[in-house]
Formats: structure tokens, C-alpha cells, sequence
């Protein structure tokens, strides 16, 4: 809760002068000392993420990332283990909140309104930018009551046919209908890995967000579940804006329009996903992706 | 010479077979070189030690046992006939008199001149016994290292036996917890069993009426002698319900703050404190109950205008009540703490607020833990003694109204069993049939609990 505070004191200030620094805070180093490579701009912006920094205590776990997430399209952030991607990737619904030492600066936009703003409300913030994790992570609920979780906190349903129709539709979107039409009052914690992720993918779709997060979903599942999941993201382009994180380059360049690639908190280029596995332009992400590092 | 100086010197002995041992593997020999031996030196040392020590311990033990028999049979030996032909009891006096002459304590009066005979006799013969006891020690102590010494070689796999020996040792001191609770069960049921040949079962636990006092001479009037232990049985149940409907919401509630809420430093100092709740003794709550709370609410229930009785059960339920706070929210504040903060984050994911993922993912998650947890509580508030005996008062009323005195199964036990009673009246074995039944409940409820919970934290790892 304090952090809440915290975040939310910071965002008091206007979003486009620099944060005042306390005597305890790490300076913010006033400009980049590394240039990202490639064009960081999406052509249908929906998310705009500008000089954003990410302190964890001292240590400055993401160094003035820019960088745009466009509508109808998935972008992959790449990067060896403990690079920032996750911590990228939850400052986008301020999952970072809830851990207690993290500071964020720099200005991340939802179309135009400063998600770390005061007038910003996280919960509606985090309906309409949904999270997907790597662990599949159902609630001890039943399958029906999973889905339909969301929806009742947000009061998106007006009656119990309207629930109903949105778990269905939300079920067959993660392909997961026809699995469990059957047993929807099931515990959702019985399914198997593959489709307990679906669950958790049906649950988000179900208060229709506008991005979807996800932070290596694909990770604890095997090559058929894994298929299924990247099926259905391409799928849910059509709709969404999809920012995925993963190991898996196969997996970057089979889904993703975009990719950007991480190393030690920066980004270090960012670009079409075919451009970047076939031509990359910096050293470093060579070197990843051709499997010299990491 | 006394027994423990024995130990000591044993004790001195041990540690120089432990010395003696573990040299012998470090200096090694000609034919043997350190880097040889299968285990390290300290194991050889401990090999030895042990060697020495258990055998020479084991005699001790045997001596202590067969001591005082000797030593009595001794005394008897060299009494007069008059005396030596005393009943058991009396004789008994007679040789514990000799005792505390012998130990030099206090003596009413001038010793009898057959007291201080014996007393002679008696300490004669313990003194032959004691330094034959050293001398067997020593002996046994001395053979058994020396053995040991000498299996000290390369081969000989010191570090697997002495593993072996420590592992005893714990079983050992598992068995005597073990043991304890089986003896004192089996103790308790035969004296309840005494009980039911002289009360049938169906009267004791279905009868209305209790009123254990028995008469003594046959004339006696008032005392019918009654033991139908349902309103005990009631009144335990209403305190402890009261005792939950308090602990329960205020321990569940402030595990919540403590787990959810309460940043790392607040969290740090605030629980401990809860938990020194736990830690104040039950007799000082019980004081507090019978000054303080009693007082309290007669005085609010005269401004009311009810009727409540100094002694009241709402009054030794409430203070009940807080002790087992602790309790209900060290035990919460685990298994919500044990919830995982995959579960928490999918919430929050969401756009779910804090007391939306508390309420509908944590604390469904964790209920079956929370279950167990205030059953637990339940078997405390059920065994507890001293607040009740203090603010609830004995009068045995069949009632179901908290504003009146009511009494519980551990009063009764405690007032049954109090002052000088024969124990073998129906009265005194009643205290063994109420405290089986306490036995039996707690059991009970100890194992739901410990399943509930055992099986809650395997879902999730
Ligand atoms: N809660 C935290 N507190 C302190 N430091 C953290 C915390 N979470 C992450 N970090 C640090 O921030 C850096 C970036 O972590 P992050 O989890 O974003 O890496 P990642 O790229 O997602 O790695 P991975 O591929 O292994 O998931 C790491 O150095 C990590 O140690
Ligand atoms: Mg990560």
C-alpha cells in the first residue's frame, strides 16, 4: 500500500517537468547515455513509454526506455535473463505497485493520459491493460468463477445471462470452450498447465482490454500448448495490442510484428521482428540472437 | 559421596576418551596415516567417548534402581524383631526418619535410640555400596575405552556409528514425549473406567444434574450425589463460543492487517506484540476477568437493567476471547501469508482493489487453513482452566444465558480434585471420566485441525 502512495505522491507532479529528486533518491542521469537503435514508434500508437526509468531502491533496473506499443500488433521484448523486461513490461499496468522498493519516472501514456498521473485510477488502468503470467495462475475457484471475475468486479455484466455470454465468448476466444463447457463449475486449479494459461488468457480477455501483457507465458507449457497459446495470439491481434515477453527467439519470430531487444536495463534496438533476426544493427543484439551471449 | 559426584567423575572420563580417541586417529601410525581412516578424527573421538560413557552409565542407572532395596533389606536385617514386623506404613515413617538422620536434615525431637542404630547401619552400607560403585565404574569405564581405543583403526567406520548413536538419542528423547501423553491417557482412562463402574456412562453424559458431593456418613442430607455432566458440558461450549465470537473476527482481522497492510517495519514490531498475548500467563487474564471485566459489566448491565451475576460467562468468554486472539492470527497470518503472490497478482491484474483480492481470492484460498486454525483455538479455549476458574464461577446451572454463573469440565476437574480427598470416592474419579472426555474433544479436534491445515499447505507446494 505504501508504495501506492508513494507512486501516486510522484505522480502528482506534472508528468512532463523533470521529478524533483530527494537527497536519498539516485539522481536520474538528466540524459541517455546510450541511443537506442532503430525507431521506437509504432504506427498506431496505443501506449507511449518515453524516458521511463525504473529504480529498484538504488540499483536503476531500467535506464531511459522509449518506446511505443501499437494497436493490432505484437511486439516482443527480448533480452538475456534479468535484463528488465518484466520490469519493463509492469510498469505498463503499475503491477509495480505492489512491490515495495520500485520508483518509476518518465512519462508512460495510454492514448494521452499519464498512466502514473493522479487523476489515473489503477483499477480501471489495469482493466484496460490486462496481464497474463508466466506461471499459469488460477484462482482456487471454479472454472466459470475464474472468467467471470473480472467482469463482476467491474460490474460488466448487468445480469447472469449477460455473465454467462461473456465467459463463453471469452472461453471460446482462449480456444479453452469446448475443453470445459462441461465442467464449468469445476476448480479452474484442476485443468492442466496448457489450459489452466488459457484460462488465465480467457480471464483477461473477459474485461475486454486494450493491451494484453505477458510475461513468458509460454514457459511452463509444452511444444502443443505452446502452439495452441501462439495460435491465439494471433488471433487476438486483430483486437488487442499484445506485448509479449520471451526466451524463445523461434517464439519472437513467430508471433511478433515488432521486437525489442533488452540488455542490462536499456533498450538496445527496437524494429520490425524479421529486420531484427535477419538483419540486426547493434553488436549486442546480434551476438543474442545468433546465440553467442546469453 | 553422592550420585551426581559420580557422574561428574564419569563425565571426566568421557571426555578423556574422547581426547584419547580422536588423537589416535590424527597422529595415526606407521602403518596407518591419518589420510587413511575412513571418518574424521572428532568421530573417533565421539566413537570413544561414547564407548565409554554408555556402558558405565547403564550401571549407573541399574545402581540406582537396586540401591534402596539393598540398603532396605539391610536395615531390616539388623532391627530388632519388634520393629522389622512394623505394618508398611509405619515402617515406611520409620525408614524415612532414618534417612533425614543419615542426610543430616531436621529431626523432631531426640532421635530414638532404634532410629539412630538403624541410621548407623544405613549409612554404613551406603558407603560400602557407593565405593563399589566407583569402583565397578571405573572399571567398566576404563575396559570399555580401552576396548574402543583399540578399534580405533582405518577401517573401522567411526562417522556411520556415531550417526547411528545420535540418531538413537533422538528417538530416545521423541519416545519420552510420546510415552508421556500414552501413560498419562492410559492413566486417566483406567481411573475413568473405576468411575463408570460406580456411575453408568449414559447418566454421566446425559444427565441434567451435577452435584458431586457424596455423602460421607449416611445421615447426611444435600448431598445426592449427582453426576450428569451436561450442564459442564454446556457451560464449556456457551464460554468457548463466546471466547471465538471474539477471537475469531478481532484475530482474523488484525492477521489481515499484519499480512496485506502492514508495511515491513510496522509488521515487524506489531507482531511480536500480538504474540506476547499469548505469552502472559493465564492466572494474571484471570485476575483481570474477576476484578476488572466481572465489575464492569455487572455495573453496565445494572445501568441497562439486566441481571447479570459477578461471575458471568459473557465475563470469562470475553477475557477468554482475547487470550486466544494470538492464537486465531499468528495461525491465520501464516496460511494467508502461505497464499501465493502468483494469486495476488493475477487479482490485481485484474483491476481488482486490495480488499476485493482479499476478500475473494486470498482469503477463499486460505480458508481451509483459517478452518483449521480456529479449531485449534477452539481445543485451547476448551482446555483452558484458570480464567474460568476465576470469573466463571462453580455454580452448575444448566444455562444458556451468558449473564449468568455457569462453570465448565476444567472447573469441576480442578474443584473435584482440590483439598484432601480420598481417591477412590466416586467424586474424585469423576474429575478422571470429565478429563477424558476433555481428552477426547481436544484430541479430536487437534487432529481435524492438523489434517485441514497439513492439507491445505500441500496445495500449494
Ligand atoms: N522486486 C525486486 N526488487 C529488487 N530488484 C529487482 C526486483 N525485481 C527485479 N529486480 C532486478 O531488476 C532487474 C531486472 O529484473 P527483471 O525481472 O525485470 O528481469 P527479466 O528481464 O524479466 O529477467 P527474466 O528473463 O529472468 O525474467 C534484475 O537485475 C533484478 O534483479
Ligand atoms: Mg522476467
Amino acid at each position: 500500500m505504501r508504495m501506492f502512495r508513494q507512486a501516486t505522491a510522484e505522480a502528482m507532479q506534472p508528468a512532463t517537468t523533470p521529478r524533483q529528486t530527494t537527497a536519498r533518491e539516485p539522481a536520474p542521469s538528466a540524459a541517455p547515455t546510450y541511443r537506442t537503435v532503430g525507431d521506437h514508434r509504432a504506427a498506431n500508437p496505443i501506449i507511449t513509454a518515453r524516458d521511463v526509468n525504473v529504480y529498484y531502491g538504488d540499483k536503476h533496473a531500467i535506464q531511459h526506455v522509449n518506446l511505443d506499443i501499437g494497436l493490432n500488433e505484437v511486439i516482443a521484448l527480448i533480452g538475456p535473463s534479468g535484463c528488465g523486461k518484466s520490469t519493463f513490461l509492469r510498469c505498463l499496468n503499475r503491477m509495480n505497485d505492489t512491490i515495495e522498493s520500485a520508483r518509476v519516472t518518465g512519462e508512460i501514456k495510454l492514448y494521452d493520459e499519464d498512466i502514473y498521473s493522479k487523476q489515473m485510477d489503477v483499477v480501471m488502468l489495469r482493466a484496460r491493460v490486462g496481464m497474463v503470467f508466466q506461471k499459469p495462475n488460477p484462482f482456487p475457484k471454479s472454472i466459470y468463477d475464474n472468467v467471470a471475475y473480472g467482469p463482476r468486479i467491474h460490474g460488466l455484466a448487468r445480469d447472469r445471462t449477460e455473465l454467462d455470454e461473456i465467459v463463453q465468448k471469452s472461453l471460446e476466444r482462449a480456444g479453452l470452450w469446448n475443453e470445459v463447457k462441461d465442467r464449468l463449475e469445476e476448480p479452474g486449479t484442476g485443468l492442466s498447465g496448457g489450459q489452466q494459461q488459457r484460462l488465465c488468457i480467457a480471464r483477461t480477455i473477459a474485461v475486454s482490454p486494450e493491451v494484453i501483457l505477458m510475461d513468458e507465458p509460454c514457459s511452463a507449457l509444452d511444444p502443443i500448448a505452446t502452439a495452441r497459446i501462439e495460435d491465439l495470439i494471433d488471433e487476438l491481434r486483430q483486437n488487442y495490442a499484445i506485448v509479449i515477453v520471451t526466451h524463445s527467439m523461434q517464439q519472437a519470430a513467430r508471433v511478433s510484428q515488432r521486437t525489442a531487444y533488452f540488455h542490462l536495463g536499456r533498450l538496445i534496438e527496437v524494429g520490425k521482428t524479421e529486420e531484427i533476426f535477419t538483419n540486426p544493427r547493434h553488436k549486442l543484439t546480434e551476438d543474442y540472437i545468433t546465440g553467442r551471449f546469453g | 559421596m553422592s550420585i551426581s559426584t559420580l557422574l561428574a567423575a564419569l563425565l571426566a572420563l568421557t571426555s578423556v576418551a574422547y581426547i584419547a580417541g580422536r588423537r589416535r586417529a590424527v597422529v595415526g601410525s606407521a602403518s596407518a596415516p591419518i589420510r587413511t581412516f575412513h571418518s574424521l578424527p572428532g568421530y573417533y573421538g565421539g566413537y570413544v567417548a561414547l564407548w565409554c560413557l554408555l556402558p558405565a552409565l547403564a550401571l549407573l542407572a541399574i545402581w540406582v534402581v537396586v540401591e534402596p532395596i539393598v540398603l532396605r533389606a539391610a536395615v531390616i536385617d539388623s532391627l530388632p524383631p519388634e520393629l522389622a514386623e512394623l505394618p508398611e506404613d509405619r515402617f515406611g515413617l520409620f525408614l524415612a526418619d532414618v534417612r533425614n538422620l543419615v542426610d543430616g536434615n531436621l529431626v523432631f525431637g531426640a532421635p530414638d535410640p532404634a532410629v539412630q542404630a538403624a541410621a548407623e547401619r544405613y549409612a554404613e552400607v551406603r558407603k560400602t555400596s557407593r565405593h563399589l560403585l566407583l569402583g565397578s565404574l571405573l572399571v567398566v569405564g576404563v575396559a570399555s575405552l580401552v576396548f574402543a581405543l583399540r578399534r580405533v583403526q582405518p577401517a573401522m567406520r567411526a562417522r556411520i556409528k556415531v550417526e547411528k548413536a545420535i540418531e538413537y538419542l533422538l528417538i530416545g528423547a521423541s519416545l519420552v514425549a510420546i510415552l508421556t501423553t500414552i501413560g498419562i491417557f492410559l492413566s486417566v482412562l483406567f481411573e475413568a473406567l473405576r468411575f463408570f463402574r460406580l456411575v453408568s456412562p449414559i447418566d454421566f453424559l446425559f444427565g441434567l444434574e451435577w452435584s458431586p458431593q457424596t455423602a460421607i456418613r449416611e445421615d447426611q442430607v444435600g448431598s445426592s450425589g449427582a453426576f450428569g455432566a451436561v450442564p459442564l458440558f454446556v457451560g464449556t461450549l456457551l464460554i468457548s463460543g463466546i471466547a471465538m465470537l471474539v477471537a475469531v473476527p478481532v484475530g482474523l482481522m488484525s492477521a489481515i492487517y499484519l499480512s496485506e497492510y502492514a508495511g515491513p517495519r510496522m509488521r515487524s514490531w506489531a507482531k511480536p506484540l500480538l504474540e506476547l498475548l499469548a505469552g502472559i500467563p493465564t492466572v494474571v487474564y484471570g485476575y483481570f476477568a474477576a476484578l476488572w471485566v466481572g465489575p464492569a459489566l455487572r455495573r453496565l448491565g445494572d445501568a441497562l437493567g439486566l441481571e447479570v451475576a459477578s461471575e458471568s460467562a459473557l465475563g470469562a468468554g470475553l477475557v477468554m476471547g482475547i487470550m486466544i486472539i494470538p492464537f486465531v492470527s499468528s495461525l491465520s497470518d501464516d496460511v494467508i501469508n502461505a497464499v501465493p503472490q502468483s494469486l495476488r497478482d493475477g487479482s490485481y491484474g485484474l483491476g481488482a482493489t486490495k480488499s476485493e483480492t482479499i476478500r475473494q481470492v486470498v482469503l477463499p484460498a486460505a480458508l481451509p487453513g483459517i478452518v483449521g486454525a480456529v479449531l485449534l483455538a477452539v481445543s485451547r479455549a476448551i482446555g483452558e482452566t484458570m480464567i474460568v476458574v476465576m470469573a466463571a464461577g462453580l455454580a452448575a446451572n444448566l444455562s444458556l444465558n451468558p449473564l449468568e454463573a455457569v462453570t465448565t469440565v476444567t472447573v469441576q476437574i480442578v474443584t473435584l480434585l482440590v483439598g484432601d480427598q480420598e481417591f477412590d470416592s466416586a467424586k474424585t474419579l469423576a474429575a478422571f471420566a470429565l478429563g477424558l472426555v476433555l481428552f477426547l474433544v481436544t484430541l479430536a479436534l487437534n487432529v481435524v485441525a492438523l489434517r485441514v491445515v497439513r492439507k491445505y499447505r500441500e496445495q500449494y507446494e
